[in-house]
């Protein structure tokens, strides 16, 4: 169980720039849920992914993991239980190594990156027959740089790397935002199966309101950092993306925008 | 004109052990570390030192590896631990170590005839004792610069050693992989600066002197040999002589040369450029104006003007 207690997240605190994003903000998310997040620019989907990766400071409240706060690990200490892949195709990779050592080292995760060789072309079978379950084509591409491949087979290799190693939270961050519609359609299908195949918990942020309302079990949508809407279980089952898309709109017109 | 040219050669092998340095730094880890000046002059300093004092001269390589090491955790220490800007970290060692590499010094030493060097060392004249002393440093170079290299390839083939290029392709995906990304480029100056004082042990081995101003200039020529050679070899493997050799399984491997022989000819390449215009009556202490002026060349001819950066 993932929770967000009491948090405060203030940008530019003291100066005339000065927002505060959240304020006694809270969130529970269950073991094993799939929550897809909706909202607008600013309405802090990102900054909460964010806060929960440690990759932003708060200025109060906690994080917690099984009632355990780890508000005081490094962002590279939570992502030991932690995925994540992030909106540009770029980040989740590394270009100028081949698919090969990409894949290698999101497979030692975990383990001491010791002077034991880098690379086990043991393994490449299993990486090939996990990249031929992608249907695009790349198990034969092993030795490539990861940098000549197109965006979406970069992000689909960038989920499959977040996603190798046992994990239990798998944060997605806007992840289909940049690719074209057949290619997203793909990863989020992918994504789909993960979750479910690994039985991860999983933070969602999309602005395609037609992932949020077909995948996942439960859906958010903030604003100005609150939770406007929160719908999870049948409740979220029979939500349609009318009903999303009415209210996404409702919000956009209050800010007058 | 053949002894010009071995020593040239010579001299081209051996700063290749600091563009080695260079090479991880600024072309693996994209952090170009201004220590190099300094690190550079304290291997020769410690060895000079410990020369004169009548220490093994085999020894002075791993002592050398080691306080060049600790230079180098020290900037990574400034840089990760107290956030201090990777150019202004490297600076602040450079210009700590121009003082102590004097107080280690003493002043500017020569190492006298008498004082055996690697070159001159027992188990060298067994092996190599019909050769010219200049044959010998040739040959000494090539073996030590050779081995370097191996243990290099080698390395960065390890676990460790991919992510070490890891951390300078995509420092955001180590941490994703549960790593201190600050823990690998400490570990990564370390090594990078052992190398460069290597090369700063082996020179005074080779000069048997030392002088504090040594040091000057000698991140650019790393720079610069990282550059040409690098550049040359992507040239080759886009050319058809690769493109023929990659055809025959057997010859494959020559179609793509290791960034580290890439930086070894292109060392060897910038000692002869320089050694070229010294020849053609070029004062001596024009040089390091003609290692700035020729690595301007090479930064605008490659188009890499310092901002695009290479991997191996």
């Amino acid at each position: 169980m993932l929770e967000i207690r009491n948090i405060t997240k203030v940008y530019n605190p003291g100066s005339v720039t000065e927002r505060r994003l959240f304020e006694n903000f809270s969130l529970t998310v269950e073991e094993g849920q799939f929550v897809s997040i909706v909202g607008g620019n600013g309405s802090g989907k990102t900054s909460l992914l964010n806060i929960i990766c440690g990759s932003i400071p708060i200025e109060g409240g906690d994080v917690l993991v099984d009632g355990t706060s780890i508000s005081k690990l490094k962002d590279y200490q939570r992502y030991v239980s932690m995925g994540r892949v992030y909106q540009n195709p770029a980040a989740g990779t590394c270009p100028n190594l081949t698919m090969l050592e990409n894949l290698s080292l999101a497979d030692n995760k975990g383990k001491s990156f010791n002077l034991r060789r880098g690379v086990d072309r043991r393994r490449a079978e299993g990486y090939r027959a996990q990249l031929r379950s992608l249907g695009l084509g790349l198990e034969d591409h092993l030795d490539v740089k990861m940098g000549a491949l197109s965006g979406g087979q970069r992000q689909a290799v960038a989920l499959l790397m977040a996603t190798m190693t046992p994990l239990r939270f798998l944060i997605l961050d806007e992840h289909t935002a940049a690719l074209d519609p057949k290619t997203a359609d793909a990863v989020m299908t992918l994504t789909d199966r993960v979750v479910r195949e690994k039985k991860l918990t999983a933070l969602m942020v999309t602005h395609n309101l037609r992932y949020a309302a077909e995948y996942g079990d439960r859906v958010l949508m903030m604003n100005q950092g609150h939770v406007v809407l929160d719908r999870a279980g049948e409740e979220k089952k029979n939500t349609s993306i009318d009903s999303i898309l009415g209210m996404f709109n409702q919000i956009s017109i209050e800010c007058g925008s | 004109m053949l002894d010009l040219l071995i020593s040239t050669l010579t001299q081209g092998l051996i700063y290749a052990l600091i563009s080695f340095g260079v090479y991880i730094t600024y072309s693996i880890l994209d952090f170009p570390d201004l220590g190099v000046d300094g690190t550079f002059p304290l291997g020769a300093a410690v060895t000079a030192v410990l020369l004169t004092q009548g220490v093994n001269a085999w020894l002075t390589l791993p002592i050398s590896l080691l306080v060049g090491a600790l230079a180098g955790l020290f900037t990574g220490l400034v840089h990760v631990k107290l956030g201090v800007r990777n150019l202004l970290a490297g600076i602040i060692t450079m210009t700590a170590l121009f003082s102590i590499n004097l107080q280690i010094a003493g002043s500017n030493l020569t190492v006298d005839r008498g004082t055996d060097t690697i070159f001159t060392s027992a188990p060298v004249m067994a092996l190599l004792g019909d050769m010219t002393l200049m044959g010998r440093k040739l040959a000494v170079s090539l073996v030590l610069v050779a081995l370097v290299k191996l243990v290099l390839d080698a390395y960065f083939r390890t676990r460790s050693g991919l992510l070490l290029r890891a951390v300078g392709d995509n420092a955001d995906l180590v941490t994703t992989l549960a790593k201190d990304r600050g823990t690998v480029k400490i570990a990564g100056l370390a090594l990078s600066n052992a190398l460069v004082a290597l090369g700063g042990c082996v020179v005074v081995h080779e000069q048997r002197s030392f002088s504090a101003t040594m040091g000057t200039g000698q991140l650019v020529y790393g720079l610069a040999a990282v550059i040409i050679g690098v550049s040359l070899t992507n040239f080759f493997a886009a050319g058809p002589l690769a493109r023929t050799l990659r055809k025959t399984r057997a010859l494959r491997w020559l179609a793509h040369p290791a960034g580290t022989t890439s930086v070894i000819l292109g060392s060897i390449l910038y000692k002869l450029c320089i050694q070229a215009a010294l020849s053609m009556g070029l004062p001596a202490n024009m040089m390091k104006l003609m290692t700035a002026a020729l690595f301007l060349l090479v930064l605008v001819v490659s188009g890499r003007k310092g901002e695009e950066i290479i991997h191996a």
